[in-house]
């Protein structure tokens, strides 16, 4: 059997930020950044993080693949919400994954995506297994990094079978090439001198990689079609191609303009760009760049044209929302302590017990159908909520999330606190039955009526500040617009 | 069939403290203020009381828990004192636990008291407060606006309205009760307001804006029941009776696709509605029914609710409230004292209110607001909760001759 990547999917906020807006309001104290106050970057929204990211992307993937058959959930970020409580856990609760198959969190490095994916490829047992990126980093006001970055997740399918690109092989360089750091509990990154990385890091230890990998992979450098190099700093992409023998039209774009550098989802996300407009027989040469390097060789199938179509990176890039308040972004990052005033305190404390319980319905969005009657609602209840036929204990788990719905009712409240005012939400009909009262996301001014078509999103429902908790459950979004 | 409540209890004296911003009392002693003045109206003192029931919301701000605050506020004589919670209901629910004790025999005289001490939070609107520990973490937690706001959605696309003439019918809805309340000495708001002010007042949750939406108030009412033939023994001339009393609760129906709700009306209220008329004989309520309080929180319910009580024809409420038809000289008046708008919302209270104003209409001793043509059946209509889960109470009042 043939091993490689099955699928694919990605996931970008679709909220960006006018990289001039950033500008504009530090241009006073950083004149400096003029230079890289260009196009826009991705901003995930108060209630998004590297999870709720990694689900989307997954959920992309995954798209109109039997999820029973997936044996493994591997999660790559530099940004996990927990430090201890696995983050591919949540992942694989909220897909609904069987219990039965294996989590695996993997970080501490740009590197962290190709480093899980090669794992990934050279494990392959037959039995398929998520790769999913994910990241989303501070950046301090009037950093580089805040205009450079952006948020973003991505997600690969690896197995046997009717791959869509092939796995060739894989070569790792490790160094500790100290470009910058984030130490452990801190929220910063700390970086050195970019003509330093420029010289030292990227023309020097990883040109050196990449001849080394190419080399040892058999392969020359002037077969690959795509290059894959996630590092963004202007021209640095194509000189290294250039100074590692690539060809120049080799170099995939870095995704700058649109969506920003993603870290550690920043391989994976060019990836799936890559994949997205490679033909069948395309050599693709994915690398990874931090504290060394990670290389790993694609070649596109035939599968490719066999794959349903799915949002991917172009449909998330196309999936777009205008932004520029920075300080609303500033303080859905938690760095503005806006006054939020008294309703706003509420303890927020997620009893464990119940959470456990109620794993199923609060993380997987698992209603209950009533055997008897057909009738679908959420909760799952003990007590069928049929007016026809209150039968008990009649029901079978039915997945809500991956239908679409309607809305029954809507208001948009500006008296709730919400970190995004006004908080929308409504009752909803599921396709197919069923009925809830939910949180909307997404939802833009004038946007919604009676009727409007919504599809559920993972969300962060609130956050418990207190004891560092936070607390996911879905949310509707209405249906964007085909493009 | 049960034999239902009709003429079995009588109302033998009632009270209600002033509604507002009391900065100057507690829960206990806005009790005392409206015990004060039921017992000075009902003829007796506290020892001839054999039972007592308390509603109250929000006992986390008001009083803390159990009936121990109100015996001891009252300083009652060892009775038993159940409080009841049922959202904003929790007046009408303690007025049935007493007035079922007096049915039952259980007891000659009993005491509903509602009472609420909103104001010591220190912000507007409702106490923050968990949903419960399920809900908390698949709920939405929205705010009374919000919830209710969602009504207008529904209608306007269930019977075709535009928004600009729902919003208009609910900004009248407003102006009757400002005007109403300004009779009022005892309202919490006093002052008359524009279909304008309305129109152009903040956006809290679309389309309610700032004046579609009642306030919250500190405040306690009361009433005294016994059985007619006591009260006439105590020397009670016009009595004042139970005509009927239906509480209803949702089980989940409104949230279930299937059952058909379309998130326009209140399914519990047509229940209690019916079940109301059905005990009290009122087969045309609207030609009946003198005048109702209803619970009008927010403009859009009072409207609705005049669907759900069958006093206006389904999608036709909006057209009523703008022809006057619920005004203080239209042919089924509400909101006579002013209602949850402009009386004001002590949670707990509210029921108890509406039973004080149906109370003294009936009796002629509602002042400068005394309705021109003598009521001789008034409803009063209790809602708690949210349109797609609540509880709605319906109780109906009349002389005992009615």
């Amino acid at each position: 059997m043939t091993t490689g990547i099955l699928a694919f999917g990605a996931y970008i906020p679709r909220k960006r930020l006018s990289r001039a807006a950033i500008y504009a309001a530090n241009a006073w104290f950083a004149p400096g950044l003029k230079g890289l106050a260009k196009g826009e970057r991705a901003i995930g929204d108060w209630d998004e993080d590297a999870i709720t990211m990694a689900v989307e992307a997954a959920r992309d993937a995954l798209t109109g693949f039997d999820r029973s058959k997936v044996a493994g959930t591997i999660l790559a970020s530099t940004t996990f919400p927990f430090a201890d409580r696995q983050n591919a856990g949540l992942v694989k609760e909220a897909l609904t994954l069987s219990d039965e198959s294996a989590t695996m969190d993997v970080g501490g490095s740009m590197r962290a995506a190709t480093t899980a994916l090669t794992q990934a490829l050279r494990a392959a047992d037959g039995r398929p297994q998520l790769c999913v990126a994910s990241d989303m980093r501070k950046s301090r006001p009037a950093s580089e990094a805040e205009l450079l970055n952006g948020d973003s997740a991505a997600a690969v399918l690896v197995g046997e079978g009717p791959v869509v690109a092939r796995f060739l092989g894989s070569h790792a360089v490790s160094v500790d090439f100290v470009d910058h750091y984030r130490a452990s509990g801190t929220d910063f990154d700390y970086g050195w001198e970019s003509r330093w990385i420029r010289d030292e890091g990227y023309h020097g230890v990883l040109v050196d990689a990449l001849k080394g990998g190419m080399a040892a992979l058999g392969t020359d450098a002037q077969s690959v079609d795509r290059l894959i190099i996630p590092v963004v700093m202007r021209g640095a992409a194509a000189s290294i191609a250039r100074k590692a023998g690539f060809r120049d039209e080799a170099v995939a774009d870095g995704l700058l303009t649109q969506v920003g550098d993603g870290g550690a989802s920043h391989p994976l996300l060019m990836l799936v760009s890559a994949l997205e407009a490679a033909a069948p027989g395309e050599k693709i040469l994915l690398v990874g760049f931090g504290q060394g390097v990670d290389m790993i060789l694609l070649e596109a199938t035939d599968a490719l044209r066999e794959l349903p179509p799915r949002r991917g990176v172009a449909g998330s890039i196309a999936r777009r929302s205008a932004d520029d308040n920075y300080l609303r972004w500033l303080f859905h990052r938690g760095q503005l302590d806006l006054e939020r005033g008294m309703r706003a305190e509420s303890d927020l404390k997620q009893p464990a017990t119940a959470l456990w319980r109620e794993r199923r319905g609060v993380m997987g969005l698992v209603g209950g159908r009533c055997t008897v009657t057909g009738t679908v609602q959420f909760p799952k209840t003990e007590i069928s909520v049929s007016h026809n036929e209150h039968a008990r204990f009649t029901q079978e788990d039915y997945p809500l999330a991956d239908r679409r719905a309607r809305v029954v009712t809507y208001t948009a409240d500006a008296l709730t606190y919400t970190p995004a005012p006004p908080l929308y939400y409504g009752l909803i009909d599921f396709e197919g039955g069923g009925r809830m009262k939910v949180e909307f996301a997404d939802v833009e001014e004038g946007d919604v009526e009676v009727g409007r078509e919504l599809e559920m999103v993972f969300r962060v429902r609130a956050v418990d500040e207190r004891r560092n908790f936070k607390r996911y459950f879905w949310k509707a979004a209405p249906v964007a617009a085909e493009a | 069939m049960a034999s239902g409540i009709k003429d079995k209890v009588a109302i033998l004296g009632m009270g209600c403290a002033k509604f507002g911003e009391r900065w100057d009392k507690d829960a206990g002693q806005l009790m005392v203020e409206a015990f004060d003045e039921a017992l000075v109206d009902a003829g007796i003192d506290s020892s001839q009381i054999d039972a007592a029931w308390l509603g109250v919301a929000y006992d986390g701000v008001s009083l803390g828990p159990s009936g121990i605050p109100m015996s001891f506020a009252l300083r009652l004589p060892n009775i038993g004192v159940t409080k009841v919670e049922n959202y904003c209901a929790s007046g009408t629910e303690s007025f049935r636990g007493a007035v079922y004790a007096v049915a039952s025999g259980a007891a000659d005289i009993a005491l509903a008291m509602g009472v609420e001490k909103l104001k010591d939070t220190g912000y507007g609107g409702l106490p923050i407060r968990t949903l419960g520990t399920n809900l908390d973490m698949i709920g939405v937690e929205g705010s009374g606006p919000g919830n209710f706001a969602q009504l207008a959605s529904a209608y306007r696309s269930v019977h075709g309205v535009s928004k600009d003439d729902l919003k208009r019918a609910m900004a009248h809805v407003s102006v009757k009760s400002h005007a109403n309340g300004l009779k009022n000495p005892k309202a919490h708001l006093r002052s008359a307001i524009s279909i304008d002010q309305v129109l152009n007042a903040p956006m809290i949750a679309e389309p309610l804006g700032l004046f579609d939406c009642c306030g919250v108030s500190d405040g306690a009412a009361c009433a005294i029941v016994t059985t007619p033939e006591i009260a006439r023994a105590l020397g009670k001339k016009d009595l004042v009776t139970v005509k009927a009393l239906q509480i209803s609760s949702s089980n989940g129906w409104e949230q279930q696709q299937a059952g058909g709700w379309n998130g326009s009306y209140f399914h519990t209220t047509r229940i209690a509605a019916a079940r109301a008329y059905e005990e009290a004989g009122v087969t045309n309520p609207r030609e009946q029914i003198s005048m109702t309080e209803v619970h009008d929180c927010f403009s859009i319910t009072e409207l609705v609710t005049m669907e759900d009580l069958f006093l206006s024809k389904e999608g036709r409420a909006w057209r009523d409230v703008l022809d006057g038809v619920f005004d203080a000289d239209g042919a089924v008046p509400c909101q006579i004292d002013g209602g949850l708008k402009c009386f004001g919302h002590p949670i707990g209270a509210s029921g108890l209110r509406m039973l004080y104003e149906n109370y003294l209409q009936l009796l002629g001793r509602a002042g400068d607001r005394q309705l021109q043509k003598p009521p001789s059946l008034a409803l009063s209509h209790n809602l708690g909760g949210q349109p797609s889960e609540n509880v709605s109470a319906v109780a109906i009042v009349g002389l005992a001759d009615a």
